[in-house]
């Protein structure tokens, strides 16, 4: 007998059904954000969650991103688990106060007797022509911060199961969704209840020559660059964290160890960045293993411009990866 | 009100009521006066934002609350978190760094929090607490568990974005929520007059928030106020507004003490002299029969040497062990 075919889901649909199961499991469970309910989000991710959960739990709020985040805190500490939606990322600087101040701080500062168990939800991801305030990918700063976990989805079935673990974490997390994969990016996602667990990394291509560690929709930059690799006879190995706090050190460590040959990959601005942070992990735990000298790239440390002449210079490419895997593999 | 008339309304449950509240109001105040002690005689780590002065308004309203519902309060939340019903051993332990504090010695003076007496947790960002005062608010909404948030903040936080985003939300969704505002008339070290336009009242009447102004200094009007508020909040009819005049008798923390430069030695005077909110209170039962002197003096032995065995405790308290400081970072 077969297996049944499993179906596929786009990265947004699978985000709609964790969001949905978790939302009929849980009666604690409710959403907040602006033009979330009737308009489903500007994104539509959430579209048809208004009509069978009602306005009392997919809530529209007034454009106060702080206000609701604040509200969210509060609620969470006093029995409810909220989940808020910030549409873009780069409206991380309204809302900071309320998540690294309050939300991160409170289980600690109180000696363990309060706890957030709440789930932000907001979206990275440049190359939608949406200019400087509408497309940075500001997950560092979430993950500079001790007392949040910053998850980072990359394929619609990681997106689904880690999204029922953060609702379910009785820890504020901080889900960063690239908006550019909502429609364009599809996969198998079985029917039924899963999760992922937070803190385990994945490797979405084995490899034996160059450890290519990704987040987000960087990992297809580095599956893309892997294809071109083997082209000319080079095995990337493709790593995705799929969360930055908690993060799966040995995962990463054990890969680099493998390969010797390591390029960190991110959306996020290179300058102290993501990729700062895991360049320094993997050449503290696999130092004595390393054949070249551990690499990264992130976006370029400049305002995304607008022109998209201009915008797609500033984010990785597979063609950029490509190049200098091939000069760390030492093949000209 | 007429003197026979107030006489005639008032049984023994109101005598005992009032006293109540006087040994509140003299708890605050005592536990205050060893926190300044604590700083001076350098045996308190950091700085502590005293209450002194301030006493009937936490105790006015905490006072119409029941132990379950909620409170936020601010850096200068002694007085919040002793009337919500805290205990001064904790208290003092959390304020020396000790292991038996509230928060383990982790929060302080401005973070501390007990959810046992519906406190959650004093606030050190100004009007940062405006958010999960309302949040919680939400839930009690939402849970169905008839809960009153009070949330606690100074004038200084009216110039504070999130507090007007908040009013928004609990007016939009009638949220069981009364936002209490302290005003002592100083934004650390500068008068409102200097940093907030227009009506302080009128800012909350702007979004259709029942808003009343009282005396802060009697016990009495803050109390009657806060029962009326909390009981239509309770009965679901919406949040309220509470402007609450006040002063700060002390500096802005215990390190202020050369204050000429902002408000006149002369002012700080007349406060104390002719609005004191213990005076007011023991003149008022006195005159009114209701007690004389030396009912006043035991409360206060009382209250002193309540104060002074738990200072000695948390001062003799150990701190916490190494093992501490990576606890809790997440649950």
């Amino acid at each position: 007998m077969s297996m049944p075919e499993m179906r596929e889901l786009t990265f947004g649909d699978a985000i709609r059904e964790a969001l949905a199961e978790e939302l009929r499991r849980d009666p604690t469970v409710f959403m907040l954000g602006e033009d979330i309910a009737e308009a489903g989000t500007t994104f539509k991710v959430l579209t048809g969650l208004v009509e069978e959960f009602g306005t009392e739990r997919v809530l529209d709020t007034p454009i106060s991103e702080p206000g609701i985040t604040g509200l969210a805190v509060g609620a969470a500490m006093t029995g409810m688990r909220p989940i808020v939606d910030i549409m873009f990322g780069d409206f991380s600087g309204l809302i900071m106060d309320q998540v690294a101040n309050q939300a991160a701080k409170i289980h600690y500062m109180s000696g363990g007797k309060l706890k957030v168990p709440m789930v932000l939800r907001t979206t990275m991801g440049a190359g939608r022509r949406s200019a400087a305030q509408h497309s940075q990918s500001l997950h560092a700063w979430y993950s500079h911060i001790p007392g949040l976990k910053v998850v980072v989805p990359s394929t619609p079935y990681d997106a689904k199961g880690l999204m029922k673990s953060a609702i379910r974490d009785d820890n504020p997390v901080v889900i960063l969704e690239d908006k550019m994969m909502y429609k364009t990016v599809k996969g198998p996602v079985p029917e039924g209840e899963y999760t992922v667990p937070l803190g385990v990394a994945d490797v979405k291509r084995a490899g034996t020559d160059i450890t290519l560690v990704a987040t987000s929709s960087m990992v297809y930059v580095a599956l893309d660059a892997a294809k071109l690799l083997d082209e000319i006879g080079i095995s990337a190995e493709v790593l995705d964290p799929r969360t930055l706090v908690p993060l799966d050190k040995q995962t990463l460590i054990e890969s680099v160890k493998k390969t010797s040959r390591v390029i960190i990959i991110d959306e996020g601005y290179e300058q102290y960045g993501i990729t700062a942070e895991l360049a320094s992990v993997i050449a503290d735990g696999a130092f004595y293993y390393l054949d070249a000298p551990v690499k990264r790239m992130g976006a370029m440390n400049v305002p995304i411009p607008f022109s998209p002449a201009l915008e797609d210079l500033t984010i990785p490419n597979a063609n950029g990866v490509f190049k200098m895997a091939k000069m760390l593999c030492g093949k000209s | 009100m007429s003197q026979v008339k107030i006489e005639e309304s008032m049984s023994d449950v109101d005598r005992e009521q009032w006293l109540h509240m006087y040994e509140q109001m003299f708890k605050i105040r005592a536990f205050e006066e060893q926190v300044n002690e604590l700083y001076q005689s350098a045996k308190m780590p950091g700085l502590a934002h005293l209450y002194i002065g301030e006493e009937a308004i936490a105790v006015g309203i905490c006072e119409a609350l029941t132990k379950e519902d909620y409170i936020t309060s601010t850096h200068r939340g002694h007085g919040h978190c002793l009337a919500k019903g805290a205990s001064v051993d904790k208290m003092f332990c959390e304020l020396l760094g000790k292991e038996a504090g509230y928060c383990h010695g982790k929060g302080g003076s401005m973070h501390i929090a007990d959810q046992d007496t519906g406190n959650l947790g004093a606030n050190a960002i100004v009007g940062g607490s405006a958010g999960i005062a309302t949040g919680a608010a939400f839930s009690s909404k939402r849970l169905g568990t008839g809960r009153v948030t009070v949330c606690f903040f100074g004038e200084g936080a009216l110039g504070q974005g999130m507090l007007y985003e908040s009013m928004n939300m609990a007016q939009l969704w009638k949220l069981p929520v009364i936002y209490v505002c302290e005003n002592n008339l100083y934004n650390e070290y500068t008068h409102h007059s200097e940093t907030t336009a227009g009506s302080m009242k009128a800012r909350a009447e702007a979004f259709g928030l029942l808003a009343e102004e009282v005396d802060g200094q009697d016990v009495r009007e803050v109390h009657a106020a806060a029962q009326r508020l909390v009981e239509r909040a309770r009965a679901d009819e919406g949040p309220a507004f509470m402007l609450c005049n006040t002063y700060r008798y002390l500096g802005h923390h215990v390190g202020d003490i050369a204050r000429e430069y902002y408000r006149p030695k002369a002012e700080e005077l007349k406060w104390k002299t002719d609005r004191d909110p213990l005076k007011l209170l023991s003149s008022w039962l006195t005159e009114n029969k209701l007690a004389d002197a030396g009912i006043f003096e035991q409360i206060e032995g009382q209250v002193r040497s309540e104060v002074e065995s738990a200072v000695e405790y948390a001062l003799n308290a150990p701190f916490p062990a190494p093992e501490e400081v990576s606890k809790h970072v997440y649950a």
